[in-house]
């Protein structure tokens, strides 16, 4: 009697855990449903699943689809198996899956269409050690291509903003010629560079940065030698050019010899002037080192991305004595300019460079609204950090990047 | 001629400008195409650029060569290097250029044991140029000198294991320094270089800004 009293009191005890057994072991409960869609802002060629999550996931179970072009199979291609406890869907707190295929992998392109584009059937397999169990649903979808993300609205209107803004002040310049902007030292500093290479009888040296004629600072560098070269041709003292990049070499040449036939100098152009000194970081580095040593440039300019590189040959340049003008929009590197160079553009003055220097109204007026960016950004920092300090997030939803 | 030096180039800076701006929002596959298609076009006149840079190379210090400039001698061994690289390369370790670049050949060796050092060599040299450099600047000659100098040492200090031997508060200072001013100096920088990179993008776009097209306005 003891002994059955005592088994009865132990099965009572032991039932919860006996049917937790049960469906962790021997029972899968599959997803209660299934869906397949086309993928949102995408090129077309992918689809999205989603199923919630099931009770029964655990690290040995697994998720395994199939696809098949009909609705009725078979379904043998694999096309996804995913551990159940992993791409949970972001910010379902982990209630459901969400992963995007690209079906289109795994089929003939040719061998199904539907009205010019592939529909694709998906069946959803849970999978453990001891059992598999399919999800009743099959899910379908027809990847197609889309003419707009949306995800990047807030950048598209931002960026149509900005445009407006630029464009508004460059009419605005038109009328009103007379813009103030700040002074940028370094810039100042060119003509005196330049006249002191004059006086020496000495060249000056512009050095390209190491990126190619794709990046936006190489293209603000070019804009600057062609300023530059102008007032070179005036001064009728000897500019060299020194290149990494062929085609940043063939555009340097055109800028330097067409601002020399500005200048009314086109005699003065020299092709070998503007050359290629490597075309890899240290080796350029070593080239144009010597060029500092061996011929004493009286002014260096730094124009453009830098690496490594920066420290070498500013460092080169200042043990020469030369009078040394850096503008990067490298950050890293900002600190050996500054350090070694008489005079740093930092960021964006490399841009506003050019404008600068031309004094030209409608170049000035891009100028004018970039500063009114620059506070609008500002305002919107200093503004959303205190309204995220109090617990209102939106303004970071409007700058969130897709 | 005018015509062919301005109006055109800046006709293909307006439509290619315009068109690569909003192919960025579009994610349909013509527009990936399209992205694929301007990129290879990059490639192909980098491709054929390389001529004009190798033209530019030999012609420099061929005529540093004949015209006997000092330091003449050292011109010698850019025809000298070039020559047997392109050699080597060509030979292709007895496939011949035709045929897929073949492993362990004399080229390879040459690259490994002659360009890497001498790169590598280029690249020590650096810490010598940071010690000079730093030198001078943190020289507490200024307020902003002596505040960089009192940063740097922290930082420095606080990234190596004898800084938390020597105050234990070092490292989180070291990592405060790094994770608050820095990162806030290094984004307002950031930001005022994607705007003024959009700025000069939508001058040049627009044709406002034309120097890089060579001369003035």
């Amino acid at each position: 009697m003891y002994k059955i009293f005592l088994t009865f009191i132990l099965s009572i005890l032991l039932l919860p855990y006996s049917s937790t057994f049960a469906v962790e072991v021997d029972m899968l409960i599959p997803p209660s449903d299934f869906q397949a869609f086309d993928t949102p802002n995408d090129d077309g060629k992918s689809v999205t699943l989603r199923w919630p999550s099931s009770p029964s996931e655990s690290t040995e179970a697994e998720y395994v689809v199939y696809a098949s072009l009909r609705k009725n199979g078979p379904f043998t291609t694999e096309v996804l198996r995913i551990n159940s406890k992993t791409m949970y869907e972001e910010g379902s707190d982990s209630n459901f899956h969400y992963v995007e295929i690209k079906p289109g992998k795994f089929f003939n392109k040719d061998s199904d269409v539907t009205g010019g584009r592939s529909s694709y059937f998906f069946r959803l397999v849970m999978m453990s050690n001891s059992e598999n169990v399919t999800v009743n649903e099959i899910a379908s979808a027809t990847p197609k291509g889309n003419w707009f993300n949306w995800k990047k609205l807030n950048n598209f209107i931002i960026l149509i903003a900005f445009s407006t803004l630029v464009l508004w002040f460059i009419e605005h310049a038109k009328k009103n010629p007379n813009l103030y902007l700040r002074k940028i030292s370094g810039l100042d500093a060119i003509d005196d560079a330049l006249g002191r290479a004059t006086e020496m009888g000495k060249p000056v040296l512009y050095v390209h940065g190491l990126n190619g004629m794709g990046s936006i600072s190489t293209i603000a560098a070019v804009n600057i030698l062609g300023r530059i070269a102008i007032r070179v041709a005036e001064y009728d003292t000897t500019l060299k050019v020194s290149n990494i990049d062929p085609i940043v070499l063939s555009v340097s040449q055109e800028v330097v010899k067409e601002s020399y036939l500005e200048a009314g100098r086109p005699d003065a152009y020299v092709e070998d002037n503007v050359f290629m000194a490597a075309s890899e970081q240290f080796p350029y580095v070593a080239a144009v080192s010597g060029i500092m040593i061996r011929e004493k440039t009286a002014a260096n300019f730094f124009m453009g991305y830098f690496y490594a590189e920066s420290l070498i040959l500013a460092e080169t340049g200042a043990s020469t004595g030369a009078i040394q003008i850096a503008a990067t929009d490298s950050y890293t590197q900002l600190p050996f300019f500054i350090t070694t160079c008489d005079y740093t553009l930092i960021g964006e003055e490399l841009y506003a460079a050019s404008a600068y220097l031309s004094r030209e109204p409608l170049l000035l007026g891009s100028l004018r609204a970039q500063d009114i960016a620059k506070g609008i950004i500002i305002t919107a920092l200093v503004v959303g950090a205190a309204l995220a300090t109090i617990g209102i997030g939106f303004i970071s939803f409007i700058f969130k990047a897709s | 001629m005018n015509f062919f030096k301005r109006t055109i180039p800046l006709i293909i800076a307006f439509i290619m400008g315009i068109m690569m701006a909003f192919q960025y929002y579009v994610p349909h596959e013509a527009s990936q195409s399209l992205l694929k298609v301007v990129t290879r076009w990059g490639i192909t006149i980098a491709g054929f650029a390389v001529f004009i840079g190798a033209y530019s190379l030999f012609h420099l210090h061929w005529n540093k060569i004949k015209r006997k400039v000092p330091g003449w001698g050292y011109s010698t061994f850019v025809f000298f290097g070039a020559g047997i690289t392109i050699i080597f390369g060509l030979y292709n370790g007895g496939e011949f250029f035709l045929h897929d670049k073949q492993e362990g050949t004399m080229f390879d060796w040459m690259y490994f044991n002659v360009q890497v050092p001498a790169g590598a060599t280029m690249f020590s040299i650096l810490a010598f140029f940071m010690a000079s450099a730093a030198y001078r600047t943190f020289r507490a000659r200024t307020s902003e000198a002596t505040i960089l100098l009192i940063a740097a040492v922290i930082v420095m200090l606080g990234r190596v294991p004898v800084g938390a031997l020597i105050w234990e508060f070092l490292p989180p200072i070291a990592d405060w320094i790094m994770s608050v001013p820095n990162m806030a100096a290094k984004r307002g920088i950031l930001i005022g270089v994607s705007i003024g990179a959009i700025a000069t993008s939508l001058r040049i776009i627009f044709g406002i800004e034309r120097a890089y097209l060579g001369g003035g306005d």
